[in-house]
C-alpha cells in the first residue's frame, strides 16, 4: 500500500510537470577508461567560435581539462597533432540511422508509426537498431552524438532520442546519460500526403495545424485532469492525517480520488509543454514556419529548431530573436515543392543575425559521414555572398549550436574545461573534401582510429559477410 | 571575392551587348592552369585559344587578334563536367506527376508495370528552359545523361536516354549518345528480369519469323528498336551485385551489345572482368553502406580500387542526381580522399563521360578540335569550397545566374 501510494504521488507529480517523467528505459552507457591524452600542437577550433594555432587539448578521466599552448604533459599519453585540425566531436540533430537502418530491406522500416497522424506515444529509441552499420561510417566521420528522430510522416511522429555514437549491443547502452528527449512534429506535404491519401485528415494543410493544435489541447485538458487529481489527493492525504489523530468514527468513509489513466501520447506532448522535451520540426516553408511559432505560443512551448528549412533564409531575422535553431541541409532541394526555394547560402544567412542558431543536419547516412563537408560549402557560399564567416565560426554548426538545440549544451559541443571530451583530430582543415577524420574520442576514449584498420569497430552485420570493405 | 564581382560584372555586359542566337564565340582564355584530361596534363600558365565554339589551340602567347581575353589569372580551367546519370529537364519537381517526364509508364496506367518499353524516348520531353539545369549549369554542369525512369526504374528496360546539353538550346540532345536502359535491381526476381531481357532479345532478333500466336513481350516499334542496341548498340544496365555483373556481361556478349554498368556498388570484386572486357562503371563514389544485400561490400574505395584495374569509371550523384546533380563534383573529391588519383577524378568528370557515351572524340577534354565546353574555377575543382566562377559552352559564356542566385540576392541579410 504504501508502495502504491508513493508510485502514484511520483505519477501525479510529474505528469502535472513538477519534475521530469522518470525514464523507464534507463541509459546504461559507461564511458571507456582511458589514459589521459594530451594533443599536442594542432590548430584547434573550439567550438565557442575561437580558433587558436598551435594549440594542445588535455583530456582527463573523460573530460576536457584545458586547451592552450604548450600545457604541461602530467603523465598524459601525448598524441603528436601538428599540421592536424582539432574540433569537438560532430553533433548531428537529425538522424535515422537504427530506424531506418542499412540495409534498407522491409524488416528495417521502423522510422514511421504510418497509422495515425499523432502518434506521440511512439519513441523512437525503440525502433533503433544499434547493429545499423550507418552508425560506424558516421562515427568514421566524426560523428560522436546524434538525434535519432522519427520520421515525418505524421503530425506529431513520436519522441527522438539522443545517443552517443559508440559500439553497443543494446540501445540504452547508447543513450545520452542524461539528454532529453526530443519531440517529432512535421509541418507540410508529408502527413497530408500520407493521409490524405488514406482518405483521412490531414489531407491540407488547413488539417495539419488542426491536427497539431487538437493534440496539444487534449494535452492540455490531460494535464488540467492530473493537476485536479493531484490537488485532491493532497488534500485527501491532509485528511487522512488529521483524522489519524481524532479517531472520529466516519472519517474512513473519504474515498481517494481516482487516478486519471495515463495517456502515452499526451504525456510526451504534456511534456513538450513544460519544457523537458526539445520539440523539433520538420517543416520547409517559411510562412508554415511562422504559423508553426504562432501555435508553439498558443501553447505556450518552444521550438528548439526547425528542420530542413530550405525557406529558413527568408525568416532569419525572426528565428534568431525567437531563439529558434534552423536544423539545415548544404544544398539537397527540388524533390518536392516545398523544397524547391533552397539556396545554397541558407544556413549562412541564418547564421548571420546576432543571437541565431544555424545546425548544419544530415537526415541521411550519407550526409552524416560529411558533415564537415556539407558545412564548408554552406561557409564557402556564405563568403561568396559577402558574409565574413571564418572556419571557427562555421564549426559551431556542427557542434554547440546542435547540443543547444538536443538540450545538452552543458555538456558537450565545444572543447571548454569541464565539458566531455568528444574530439576529433582531422587530418588536415575539416572544411576540406580531402579532410578526413584521423581519430575520434568519445568522453576521452579513443572510439575511432583510421591509422589502425584491425582495431576500428563494426557491426554484428557486416561480419562474416563476403566482402569487407578492408583490402 | 573582388575577381568575382568583375567576372560577373564583366558578363553582364556581355549579355548586353549580344543578341539571344549568339554566334558562337571566338574567345581567349589567357594565364590559365589548363586541366586538358589529355596526354599533356595539366598545363601552367596556360592560353587557350576557342573560334567558332571549338577549341583552336591550347598553349601559351597565343594570338589575340579579334578575339575577347578572359584572363584566368592562373586559376583552373577544366572541361566542362558531366552531371551524370540524370532526369535533368525531365523531371521539374520529382513529386508532382506534372512535371515528372521520365517514367514510360505513366502513360499507360493500370498496365503491367515491368512491361518492357525500349521505344520509350525519354529525350522528347527534355525541357532545356527547366530551372534546375540552370542551378546545375552554374556548378560548372554542361552536359548530362538524360535518363528514362531514373532512379525508380522497376522496369528491366526503361527506355532511351540520351547526353543532353545544358546551355539551353532547343536540339540539346547529342544523338551518338543515344543509350538503352535496363534495371537489374533488388526488389523483383533476379531471375525473372533475366528471363524478361532474354524473351525480349528473342522476340527483336527472332531465329524464325513470328507467328500472330507467338507470346508478345515487346510492341512492333519496341521489337525493332531493341534491335538496334542489341545490334553494337549501347546499353545501361543498373545493376549493383558482383553476381549480376557477371551476368550482364554475359548476356551482352551473346547479344552483341556494349554494356555501361550504372551503379556498380560491388563493381570492384570483377574489376579485373570488367577492364578485360572493356566495360566501364558509372558509379557514385559516395556510396559505403549497403542500402540493399545487393551493396554489401560497398566501399569508399570502390572508385580507386576500379581505376587501379583499369576500368573506366564516371561519376554519378545516385541519391538525389537531378536536382543535385553538382554534387558530382564533391563525391569526386571524396574519391581522392580514399586513394583515387587526383587527374583520375577529374577524368571520371569529363573525358571517361564523354568516351562512355560515345563522344570522346569531341567532348571532355581541352584539346583543339574539341567542343569549347569550359569551366574557370576559384580554386581547385574538386573542392567543396571551390565555385564556377565562369561557365562557356560552345565557346558563349553562360549566364552564371540561375533561380536560386536570384532567391539569394532577393534575400541577402540587409538587402530587405
Amino acid at each position: 500500500m504504501k508502495i502504491a501510494r508513493s508510485l502514484l504521488l511520483t505519477l501525479a507529480a510529474w505528469a502535472a510537470g513538477a519534475q521530469a517523467a522518470p525514464d523507464p528505459f534507463t541509459s546504461t552507457y559507461q564511458p571507456v577508461a582511458a589514459t589521459p591524452t594530451l594533443i599536442r600542437n594542432a590548430t584547434v577550433l573550439d567550438g565557442t567560435g575561437r580558433r587558436l594555432d598551435g594549440a594542445d587539448v588535455l583530456m582527463r578521466d573523460g573530460k576536457i581539462v584545458a586547451v592552450g599552448t604548450a600545457l604541461a604533459t602530467d603523465g598524459a599519453t601525448v598524441v603528436d597533432a601538428q599540421g592536424r585540425w582539432v574540433t569537438p566531436g560532430l553533433i548531428d540533430v537529425h538522424s535515422h540511422l537504427g530506424v531506418y537502418a542499412s540495409p534498407g530491406v522491409t524488416a528495417h522500416q521502423d522510422g514511421n508509426e504510418m497509422t495515425d497522424p499523432v502518434t506521440a506515444g511512439v519513441w523512437a529509441e525503440h525502433g533503433v537498431w544499434p547493429q545499423d552499420p550507418g552508425f560506424y561510417t558516421a562515427l568514421a566521420g566524426g560523428v560522436t552524438t546524434l538525434q535519432v528522430l522519427p520520421g515525418s510522416a505524421n503530425l506529431i511522429g513520436g519522441r527522438g532520442v539522443t545517443l552517443r555514437n559508440v559500439a553497443g549491443t543494446t540501445m540504452q547502452e547508447m543513450k545520452f546519460p542524461g539528454a532529453p528527449h526530443g519531440l517529432k512534429m512535421a509541418c507540410g506535404e508529408n502527413p497530408k500526403r500520407v493521409y490524405g491519401g488514406k482518405g483521412r485528415s490531414p489531407s491540407t494543410r488547413m488539417g495539419n495545424v488542426a491536427g497539431y493544435r487538437q493534440a496539444f489541447a487534449d494535452a492540455q485538458d490531460y494535464r488540467r485532469q492530473w493537476d485536479k487529481y493531484e490537488r485532491e489527493r493532497t488534500a485527501y492525504e491532509a485528511q487522512q492525517d488529521e483524522g489519524k489523530g481524532r479517531k472520529k468514527k466516519g472519517d474512513g468513509d473519504a474515498k481517494p480520488p481516482t487516478q486519471p489513466k495515463r495517456d502515452l501520447r499526451l504525456e510526451t506532448l504534456v511534456g513538450a509543454m513544460n519544457g523537458e522535451i526539445q520539440v523539433h520540426i520538420h517543416c520547409y516553408r517559411a510562412d508554415e514556419m511562422a504559423v508553426m511559432l504562432d501555435f508553439a505560443r498558443e501553447f505556450g512551448f518552444k521550438v528548439a529548431a526547425f528542420h530542413h528549412g530550405v525557406e529558413a533564409y527568408k525568416i532569419s531575422d525572426r528565428l534568431a530573436k525567437e531563439g529558434v535553431c534552423g536544423a539545415l541541409w548544404a544544398d539537397w532541394w527540388g524533390f518536392k515543392m516545398e523544397a524547391y526555394d533552397a539556396i545554397w547560402e541558407n544556413i549562412a544567412f541564418v547564421d548571420a543575425p546576432a543571437d541565431s542558431c544555424a545546425i548544419v543536419h544530415s537526415d541521411s547516412a550519407e550526409g552524416i559521414q560529411r558533415l564537415n563537408q556539407e558545412a564548408a560549402k554552406a561557409m564557402s557560399r556564405g563568403q561568396q555572398a559577402g558574409l565574413a564567416i571564418p572556419p571557427e565560426r562555421a564549426i559551431r554548426w556542427l557542434t554547440s549550436n546542435a547540443a543547444r538545440a538536443l538540450g545538452i549544451a552543458d555538456k558537450v559541443g565545444t572543447l571548454e574545461p569541464g565539458k566531455l571530451a568528444d574530439v576529433v583530430i582531422w587530418s588536415r582543415d575539416p572544411f576540406s573534401v580531402y579532410a578526413l577524420a584521423e581519430r575520434v574520442y568519445v568522453d576521452g576514449a579513443l572510439r575511432y582510429d583510421r591509422g589502425a584498420p584491425a582495431a576500428q569497430p563494426e557491426s554484428d552485420f557486416l561480419l562474416g559477410q563476403p566482402a569487407g570493405g578492408a583490402l | 571575392m573582388r575577381a568575382l564581382q568583375f567576372t560577373a560584372r564583366a558578363f553582364v555586359c556581355t549579355l548586353a551587348a549580344l543578341p539571344l542566337a549568339a554566334p558562337a564565340q571566338d574567345l581567349l582564355i589567357r594565364n590559365a592552369t589548363v586541366h586538358t584530361v589529355t596526354e599533356r596534363g595539366t598545363l601552367e600558365r596556360a592560353d587557350v585559344l576557342v573560334r567558332n565554339g571549338r577549341i583552336a589551340a591550347v598553349g601559351t602567347n597565343l594570338a589575340t587578334a579579334g578575339v575577347t581575353v578572359v584572363d584566368a589569372n592562373g586559376r583552373p580551367l577544366t572541361p566542362g563536367l558531366f552531371g551524370g546519370i540524370t532526369a535533368l529537364g525531365v523531371v521539374e519537381v520529382s513529386q508532382e506527376p506534372t512535371t515528372v517526364d521520365n517514367d514510360p509508364h505513366a502513360a499507360e496506367a493500370g498496365k503491367v508495370a515491368a512491361e518492357p518499353r525500349p521505344e520509350f524516348d525519354v529525350t522528347l520531353a527534355f525541357n532545356p528552359d527547366s530551372a534546375v539545369i540552370g542551378v546545375n549549369r552554374v556548378e560548372g554542369v554542361t552536359y548530362a545523361m538524360v535518363t528514362p525512369g531514373a532512379a525508380s526504374g522497376a522496369e528491366v528496360i526503361s527506355g532511351q536516354g540520351a547526353i543532353a546539353r545544358l546551355d539551353g538550346r532547343a536540339d540539346a540532345v547529342v544523338g551518338p549518345s543515344r543509350t538503352l536502359f535496363a534495371n537489374l535491381d533488388a526488389g523483383v526476381s533476379r531471375a525473372g528480369q533475366f528471363m524478361l531481357l532474354e524473351q525480349a532479345a528473342r522476340e527483336a532478333k527472332p531465329a524464325t519469323p513470328m507467328r500472330d500466336s507467338d507470346f508478345r513481350l515487346l510492341t512492333p516499334t519496341g521489337r525493332e528498336v531493341l534491335a538496334r542496341y542489341l545490334s553494337g548498340g549501347r546499353i545501361a544496365f543498373s545493376v549493383d551485385r558482383a553476381t549480376d555483373i557477371r551476368q550482364v556481361l554475359a548476356f551482352s556478349q551473346k547479344q552483341g551489345a556494349r554494356p555501361v554498368v550504372v551503379g556498380g556498388a560491388q563493381a570492384w570484386q570483377v574489376a579485373g572482368l570488367l577492364a578485360q572486357a572493356k566495360v566501364p562503371v558509372v558509379l557514385d563514389p559516395l556510396v559505403d553502406l549497403p542500402d540493399s544485400f545487393d551493396q554489401i561490400g560497398a566501399t569508399l574505395q570502390n572508385a580507386a580500387r576500379l581505376h587501379r584495374a583499369g576500368v573506366r569509371i564516371a561519376f554519378t550523384n545516385l541519391n538525389d542526381g537531378t536536382h543535385n546533380a553538382r554534387k558530382v563534383r564533391q563525391a569526386a573529391g571524396v574519391a581522392v580522399a580514399n586513394g583515387l588519383p587526383w587527374d583520375a577524378a577529374l577524368a571520371a568528370l569529363t573525358a571517361n563521360p564523354a568516351e562512355i557515351f560515345g563522344l570522346g572524340t569531341e567532348y571532355g577534354r581541352i584539346a583543339p578540335g574539341y567542343v569549347a565546353d569550359l569551366v574557370l574555377w576559384s580554386g581547385d575543382p574538386l573542392e567543396v569550397t571551390t565555385v564556377a566562377q565562369q561557365v562557356w559552352i560552345d565557346g558563349r559564356a553562360q549566364s552564371m545566374r540561375s533561380r536560386q542566385t536570384e532567391l539569394r540576392d532577393r534575400y541577402r541579410p540587409g538587402a530587405r
